[in-house]
């Protein structure tokens, strides 16, 4: 970790105008991933503008749209009322995530930007172009086993380890930001999080010096018929080797609406648009989920040592819509 | 059981380890102490060209950066095999510290050791273990397990002879022990002697080899290191940074800490190393084992060549005439491996107790049968009878308490929902060491006993059991003991390994108290009329502070007024216990079984470790509470070797790429369910007075085969190759 000049903002106009100020800065909210990553020395921002004190704490209702406040924490949004009840999927994807200990400090804007846990990235002796653009990608031709089989590039292989934000993917949620000038915009999730390409020191849409004041989501009739799967190493506290977010609007055994993403295989939670359009219409039987995910995972690019993650993303898609179509949470 | 002995105690430092109150060696703080952050070398192989320290020495607060062209040299390098930091340029593993930045706080140091730039002339390194194993050299004889090849009978020639064989090959990764608490060591010099707080499984050997490097008398060097946060065999060996510490802290004459982050405690110590062994069994068809071949190879660095002795358990186990074991090494650009929790026993007896159960399968009988039909009276390799050996009745009671009857014995024969079940049963098997060791007992008028020995408490519960065993022979109230070790001012004990510390510290504890005994009889028959006149040392005991006949219940001579009537202050006894002669008659083991239950979720590839069930026969239980959690504690060894832990090395840069808690996974709270632990005690007169054997060690010998041979049960699936993650399910 590096000396670095510590602001606290008062205000969410007052933080965003500070932050515009200087590119370098980052935003303080939870600190349980950028603290680890400038011990690492993997960030080293100039600046840290503290926004623990600003007001977007609150769960809120209006109407039928749901605002999760930037600032809430992971664990008191997962364990909300409105969320329990409107959102069972959120509740369960936040609670497959990290550990009771450091959901209880992440906040959920903080969630959205959390850094890939590729461990080339992690190790400034590695190369890593999300770290240091051009010094090329340790992970392609090392040891990917955890690494992506959609969307990426040569250029970074890694993937976003976020599992609220496979949730959030699915449940279309969408995120508020404001700029220094205090201009306000929002962003629909599938947009929010991009795909490598030729650059992946960029995870996300954000302009610099944007901050995120909220996360908004619509109520849905897939409340009953939501379950969130995730396979992993150990049976807690490890990231996704697959993670399932599955949605199911039921009219009887026909499925009305279908929404799926996957955690763990890309850069981005990863919507099976295809798959859930494939689905639509269709009776819930086992022999349909088995097809779907077969479409799901049909323009997986596995790297060398993943490619059990195409098969196990297959079986996990079944798995969550059958969970998902017989009740959700058990 | 004693009036103590026997029974449940908690732990005596519990509280002062909940509450804080117990400093480990990193929380000793020493006025005007600057703090060290080591910097780490980026690659694996080579040599520095160039290290520019200038930007480090300027950034705020750094009061001197250490590379190995401003370090002190050695003084007696030779004494010292094993890697030796910043004495030179060449770098011989990946992470390996190449400087030191002291700074007046740690995060000053940590934002300097950022600003270290080295240059290096590189070479390519090689760390790809399992990919050289034709160059594989034969191991030099260990200490412990003895020649690296040992032949019983005619082993090629039965095997190739037998009714029924079976071979296969199996491989374990490297695997790091990862203690919460970091390494860390604070020095200082005062008066050209040194003091240094270390983490250390054994003060007097970290002694001996500071005086050798620093070029003092030993008498010079004080080590303490009275609490461990665990350590499982990471600190047995001295490791660099004591060295480094009691360096820089003379050079810069202050107090110097240096603590390791997670990641430099990946290369800041050993790990048990790469392993691949290959197994060949003969037998009948009736079961009876008629060959056996063990051949095994372990990684090690260009430093050192560290023997894992893989191999040293399998003459020992079985009623097989010819049996052959062979070990060898593979030199690696990585740093030494080193003793981990049951080094060598754990990985060797994964191999063979996994391939007792594919033949089992292969004769289609009861493996637990199988082991039973080869059960050994007398030693196999050398005759000689087991001083105890109650393994029959682990096989049974274990058996009975996990309810193997009601195992089907075809695999993918029992289900619960959509899970697999399997059940899998290994033995485990363990040495009833006993070394030298000295404690002093110093017992007071007050009624109160003082003991002290320069032993361990890594977690075993060491100063309960000291305080349970001096309470029992010194017939003194737990509450008035007060136990001290990890001090080398205090009389020397032997490492805490091999299980070892109460059957070697514990005994010499009981002869001190005999003495004292005896000393206190001769002082209380000085009174003519003392009750206790004719009375032999043998017929009297201490007992509820009172020295009386044995088998009186009542009456006899007060400790306190002994003393007093002698106008003396306090007792003192040193006393050195040594292992008997007796012991060379008899092998000495501890033995185990244990039995686990799996249930595996097929289409997602993962395993659960639902039920353990370890049956346990070492010797005599001091104290069932912490017995229990020691074998608890094997258990989940054992699950995290079986199923989750694999230390990465990328072989292209010779790098460990998942140093970090999140990334090595050792299992958490969610991988382990109900485990049972059930002790048949036995009455060895043999072993060491006290009749104890090691029991740390031998809880998780046999898991990872149990829990191997559990996964096959269910779902016909041999895993071969460790740990068996979701990926290796699916694709077998």
């Amino acid at each position: 970790m590096r000396a670095f000049q510590y602001t606290r903002a008062d205000s969410v106009e007052n933080a965003a105008a500070e932050a515009g100020k200087n590119t370098q800065a980052r935003f303080l909210a939870g600190g349980t991933n950028l603290l680890d990553l400038m011990k690492e020395d993997v960030e080293r921002p100039d600046q840290l503008i503290d926004i623990n004190r600003l007001t977007m704490t609150e769960v809120s209702e209006s109407g039928d749209r749901i605002r999760l406040g930037a600032l809430v924490s992971n664990t008191e949004t997962a364990n909300h009322p409105l969320i329990k009840r409107h959102f069972p999927l959120l509740t369960q994807a936040i609670l497959a995530g990290a550990s009771q200990q450091i959901r209880n400090m992440a906040t959920n804007g903080g969630n959205l930007n959390q850094r890939t846990r590729c461990a080339y990235f992690y190790d400034t002796a590695m190369p890593c172009n999300k770290r240091e653009p051009g010094s090329g990608c340790g992970a392609v031709g090392g040891l990917n086993r955890m690494h992506a089989i959609f969307g990426w590039s040569p250029e970074c292989v890694a993937v976003h380890p976020s599992d609220m934000c496979v949730a959030l993917a699915a449940l279309d949620a969408t995120v508020q930001v404001v700029d220094s000038s205090g201009e306000k915009r929002e962003i629909p999730f599938a947009n929010y999080h991009r795909l490598p390409g030729d650059s992946p020191q960029k995870d996300n849409t954000l302009a610099p010096g944007e901050l995120i004041t909220s996360i908004d989501l619509k109520k849905n009739k897939m409340a009953p018929h939501s379950y969130y799967l995730k396979v992993r190493d150990r049976a807690s506290y490890a990231f996704a080797l697959i993670s399932v977010a599955a949605a199911l609007q039921l009219d009887g055994n026909k499925i009305s609406q279908a929404r799926v993403a996957l955690g763990g295989v890309a850069h981005k939670p990863w919507r099976v648009n295809q798959m859930e359009e494939f689905l639509q219409g269709k009776s819930t039987d086992d022999e349909t989920f088995v097809d779907a995910a077969a479409l799901a995972v049909k323009s997986a690019r596995p790297l060398e040592r993943n490619a059990f993650k195409v098969d196990l993303a297959r079986r996990a898609i079944v798995r969550a819509l059958q969970k998902a179509r017989d009740g959700g949470i058990v | 059981m004693g009036k103590y002995i026997g029974k449940e105690f908690s732990r005596v430092d519990g509280v002062a380890k909940v509450t804080g109150a117990a400093p480990y060696a990193a929380e000793f703080h020493v006025p005007g102490t600057a703090h060290a952050y080591l910097v780490m070398s980026r690659i694996a192989k080579g040599t520095i060209t160039k290290i520019d320290t200038a930007a480090a020495e300027k950034s705020p607060g750094v009061v001197r950066v250490f590379t190995h062209k401003n370090t002190p040299k050695f003084a007696n390098p030779e004494k010292y095999k094993s890697f030796k930091a910043l004495q030179s340029p060449d770098i011989v593993f990946n992470a390996q510290p190449i400087a030191v930045v002291v700074a007046e706080t740690f995060e000053e140091a940590r934002a300097a050791a950022n600003l270290v730039e080295a240059t290096y002339r590189r070479e390519d390194p090689f760390t790809d273990f399992f990919g050289r194993l034709e160059e594989a050299e034969q191991a030099p004889d260990s200490p412990f397990s003895g020649k690296s090849v040992q032949t019983t009978g005619e082993a090629e020639q039965a095997f190739s002879s037998a009714e029924v064989t079976f071979q296969a090959e199996y491989t374990i990764p490297a695997e790091h022990h990862n203690p919460m608490e970091p390494h860390a060591a604070v020095a200082y010099w005062k008066n050209g002697k040194l003091k240094i707080f270390d983490k250390s499984q054994d003060v007097y050997t970290v002694r001996g080899n500071l005086a050798a490097a620093l070029g003092v008398p030993e008498d010079d060097v004080h080590v303490v290191s009275p609490y461990v946060g665990g350590a499982f065999g990471c600190s047995i060996r001295t490791n660099y940074y004591p060295f480094l510490t009691a360096m820089i802290a003379r050079e810069l004459k202050r107090p110097v800490k240096l603590v390791y982050t997670r990641r430099q405690m990946f290369t800041g110590h050993g790990y048990r190393p790469f392993t691949h062994q290959k197994i060949q069994l003969g037998a009948k068809k009736t079961g009876e084992l008629t060959s056996i071949i063990h051949e095994a190879a372990n990684n090690t660095s260009t430093v050192e060549k560290w023997n894992d002795s893989t191999t040293r358990f399998t003459r020992h186990v079985y009623a097989c005439p010819n049996m052959k074991t062979i070990q060898r090494l593979v030199k690696t650009d990585l740093p030494t491996p080193c003793a981990m929790r049951a080094p060598g026993a754990v990985s060797g007896m994964f191999a063979l107790e996994s391939a007792l159960d594919e033949l089992a399968y292969q004769l289609e009988m009861d493996p637990l049968e199988l082991r039973l039909k080869n059960y050994a009276e007398v030693d196999p390799a050398n005759g000689k009878p087991y001083s105890t050996k109650a393994l029959r009745e682990c096989y049974r009671r274990g058996a009975e308490k996990f309810g193997w009857d009601k195992r089907k014995p075809l695999p993918r024969s029992m289900r619960e929902g959509n899970k697999l079940v399997g059940y899998g049963m290994s033995t485990g098997i363990w040495y009833a060491f006993q070394q030298p060791a000295t404690v002093k007992v110093v017992l007071k008028a007050d009624g109160t006993a003082k003991l002290t020995s320069a032993t361990s408490d890594i977690g075993p519960g060491t100063y309960t059991v000291m305080t349970i065993i001096a309470a029992e022979y010194l017939g003194i109230a737990p509450e008035k003991i007060s136990f001290g070790l990890g001090d080398t001012q205090m009389p020397k004990a032997p490492v805490q390994g091999g299980s070892w510390t109460t059957a070697s510290v514990g005994s010499a504890v009981h002869g001190a108290a005999m003495k004292l005994k005896s000393r206190l009889l001769a002082l209380a028959q000085k009174n003519k009329e003392s009750p206790l006149q004719g009375v032999g040392p043998d017929e009297v005991v201490l007992l509820d502070g009172k020295l009386q006949k044995r088998g009186q219940g009542s009456g006899g001579l007060s400790i306190v007024e002994i003393l007093k009537a002698e106008g003396m202050d306090s007792m003192t006894e040193v006393h050195k216990e040594t292992p008997s002669e007796i012991r060379n008659d008899y092998q000495l083991l501890a033995h185990g079984a244990q039995f686990v239950e799996v249930r595996v979720d097929e289409q997602l590839g993962t395993v659960r470790v639902t039920r353990a069930v370890e049956a346990t026969a070492c010797g005599k239980i001091m104290n069932p509470k912490t017995s229990h959690s020691q074998e608890m504690g094997g258990v989940v060894w054992g699950i995290g070797m079986a199923l989750t832990e694999h230390t990465e090395v990328d072989d292209r840069f010779g790098r460990i790429m998942n140093p970090s808690l999140a990334d090595y996974h050792v299992p958490c709270c969610a991988d382990v369910q109900k485990v049972d632990t059930d002790f048949i005690e036995e009455d060895d007169r043999v072993v060491n007075p006290l009749g104890v054997k090691g029991m740390g060690e031998l809880g998780m010998v046999g898991i990872p085969a149990a829990i191997s041979n559990a996964v096959y049960h269910a779902t016909g699936k041999r895993i071969r190759h460790l740990p068996m993650t979701p990926d290796k399910l699916l694709k077998a």
